[in-house]
């Protein structure tokens, strides 16, 4: 049965190359029709490798694939219909940019005239029409990408793969790409999979980030959750943005606990719904960056603070809207506030000095 | 003096880059085309001397003969022909070690065996052919033996057939190089985008391989029908005497003595080779396609 639907599922996907180490290993995820969806690790995690197989340019040694209600393992890419953009573009070198453009269309024996008009139809939507007798080398790099997009997207697929999309971009190109996929994502209505390894893209572009380590899914869910609620340890210094403290617990009140710490008073942590700890577990907990308040000490702690932590300031950065505090708080973890640039310079620190870094009771996260 | 000027001390180091080279040709291969040129202008007195001067002579005879043409015609047989069969079997080598061999290591133990004929010299290699081609050689006892034929085939050796044989034995490792190497520079990735757009196994191959393999299709080219055109001894060996080619005619007036007339038609085979191989330059820009 054919459908026109792009949702996927992966049941139990693995794939191992040698039959020894899985690259893949058993991934089970769910991503809506017309989703964003970003595959974010480290090089080596498999996020390429699933990205390949349901592409169909690599069969998984076990589960199964189902796009759009069918399982797909086994069938060509033209018969899943999806469309592969490739990490550095892969255009054909001797082919025109028109022709590149129409080449699928080509090989599905479509009219010289109407592959030439759907392809112009599509250089357009992609603002190329002035590039279209141009070969790929004669293009910059986010003329190339656009290239790239426009080629997979004229076969009008249900599903498209992009792997690292942005990565060959200059910084300054890559924020503009990112707005036009989403564009791109949004005009055509189908399900983008994009596989990267910049935390920033992942959360700016997607419906779904899907965290990857070592061929297992670590976390999955929408932007905020991934980035504002990491599930563990991993997750939450992968996406950055968090401080990760670990610590015994000292004791269990209610609806919180208290972390042992060098602070005379502990850490104080709400317990997760539905999650038990009891004295003297060793537990991780997160707090963000930007939780962070420093006072000098003595000072008067903001409201609702009440965990302090002596620190001493080991290097600034300006990062423009906020500065970037590095501390000595925590012995073996690194310790980062981002303090609002008017709130620094109103009473700027200087590297050595020691001040007291504390977080209102609620926004330290306890980890899996 | 103008800064833009290359300095004196750039322009010996440029001199000195190119010297081994020019050291090398210009004594071994323009000093001996100027002196065939010549020659080719000299007229003779039919017993080898020959008087300096200037005449066209020589080449009024070479053109007004009907055998020049005639062994043209033969010696762009066996080109075209020998063409044909390097190209495709050193296409279709390439391509499957290029394309079909993952190991890299035995892709280049394969590569290696091509070269195998040419661990033995050029006679030897002709000359192995007659226990296989031969009146009582393996494939006429093969067919006798199997009834196919009554009477051995006589074709197969000293023949235009063996001619060809024996060129494309001996030069489709000419076409192999070339073309494996331009093939070998083809990003993979390009092969997965075709697969992916949906192109068939052909599909790819003429649209996204041959065109990617021009320039070695055409360097293989130019290999290939440069040695065919200025080969006599595979021809003489081969036809058993039956055939000529365009040099063999003029290493037999070299035979007789008569200078002018063979220098006139290696100027005239120079020209010709020299006109095709800048009509094979012409469709491919292989300066452009080699810095790549």
């Amino acid at each position: 049965m054919k459908s026109d639907r792009g949702d996927i599922e992966l049941a139990g996907v693995c794939k191992s190359f040698d039959g020894a180490t899985y690259v893949v290993d058993g991934v089970n995820l769910k991503i809506e029709d017309g989703a964003y969806c970003c595959f974010i690790g480290p090089s080596g995690c498999g996020k390429t490798t699933i990205l390949r197989m349901i592409a169909g340019h690599d069969d998984p040694t076990a589960g199964e694939i189902v796009i759009g209600g069918q399982n797909v393992v086994g069938l060509a890419p033209v018969q899943r219909r999806t469309a592969m953009m490739f990490q550095s573009y892969a255009l054909f070198p001797h082919l025109t940019v028109r022709e590149n453009i129409a080449f699928a269309l080509r090989v599905r024996g479509q009219s010289k005239s109407d592959r030439l008009r759907a392809a112009d139809a599509m250089i357009e939507k992609v603002r190329l029409t002035q590039f279209a007798d141009r070969l790929p080398a004669q293009l910059s790099g986010g003329q190339q990408q656009r290239v790239a997009l426009a080629r997979a997207a004229i076969t009008e697929p249900r599903v498209l793969l992009l792997d690292e999309p942005l990565s060959a971009l200059d910084e300054q190109l890559r924020v503009q790409m990112r707005q036009e996929l989403r564009r791109m994502q949004q005009e055509l209505g189908i399900t983008f999979i994009h596989v990267t390894h910049t935390q920033l893209e992942a959360i700016a572009l997607a419906d779904l980030v899907v965290v990857m380590e070592q061929g297992k899914i670590k976390q999955a869910g929408p932007a905020r959750d991934v980035y504002a609620h990491p599930h563990d340890r991993y997750v939450a210094e992968f996406m950055g943005g968090q401080n990760v403290l670990s610590g015994r617990v000292e004791k269990v009140n209610g609806a919180s606990f208290t972390l042992a710490q060098a602070a005379p008073d502990g850490i104080e942590v709400p317990l997760r719904p539905r999650s038990a700890v009891s004295v003297g577990d060793k537990v991780d907990i997160a707090v963000r960056r930007d939780d962070v308040a420093l006072v000098r000490p003595g000072r008067d702690l903001p409201p609702g603070c009440t965990t302090s932590l002596p620190s001493r300031v080991l290097a600034i950065e300006y990062q423009g809207y906020f500065v970037k505090v590095m501390l000595d708080t925590v012995p073996d973890d690194e310790f980062v506030a981002y303090v609002p640039e008017k709130t620094f310079f109103a009473d700027p620190f200087a590297v050595g000095d020691v001040v007291m870094a504390t977080w209102a009771a609620g926004s330290a996260l306890p980890l899996a | 003096m103008q800064s833009s000027q290359t300095p004196p001390r750039a322009n010996l180091a440029g001199w000195l880059y190119v010297a081994p080279l020019v050291l090398v040709l210009v004594p071994f291969f323009v000093a001996p085309i100027l002196v065939v040129l010549a020659a080719s202008f000299f007229a003779t007195d039919g017993f080898g001397g020959l008087t300096p001067g200037f005449t066209l002579a020589s080449y009024v005879e070479v053109l007004h003969s009907a055998l020049t043409l005639k062994l043209y015609l033969a010696t762009i047989k066996f080109t075209v022909l020998t063409w044909i069969f390097t190209l495709v079997i050193g296409f279709f080598v390439a391509y499957f070690l290029v394309f079909h061999v993952r190991n890299q290591l035995l892709a280049i133990g394969l590569f290696l065996l091509c070269t195998v004929p040419f661990w033995t010299s050029n006679i030897i290699r002709m000359i192995s052919w007659i226990p296989l081609l031969g009146k009582e050689g393996l494939i006429n006892q093969a067919l006798l033996g199997m009834g196919v034929i009554r009477q051995p085939l006589e074709v197969l050796l000293f023949s235009d057939l063996a001619v060809v044989i024996a060129y494309v034995h001996q030069l489709t490792i000419f076409m192999i190089v070339p073309i494996f190497n331009s093939m070998a520079r083809i990003d993979k990735k390009l092969i997965e985008a075709a697969i992916d757009a949906g192109a068939s196994r052909f599909d790819i191959m003429r649209l996204v391989v041959v065109p990617m393999s021009r320039s070695g299709i055409a360097l293989g080219t130019i290999f290939v029908v440069s040695i065919v055109m200025g080969d006599f001894f595979v021809v003489k060996v081969m036809s058993g005497g039956g055939s000529a080619s365009v040099v063999s005619a003029f290493y037999e007036d070299v035979g007789v003595l008569q200078y002018p007339t063979a220098a006139a038609s290696a100027v005239l085979l120079t020209l010709v080779l020299v006109a095709i191989v800048s009509l094979i330059l012409r469709t491919v820009d292989i300066r452009q396609e080699i810095t790549r």
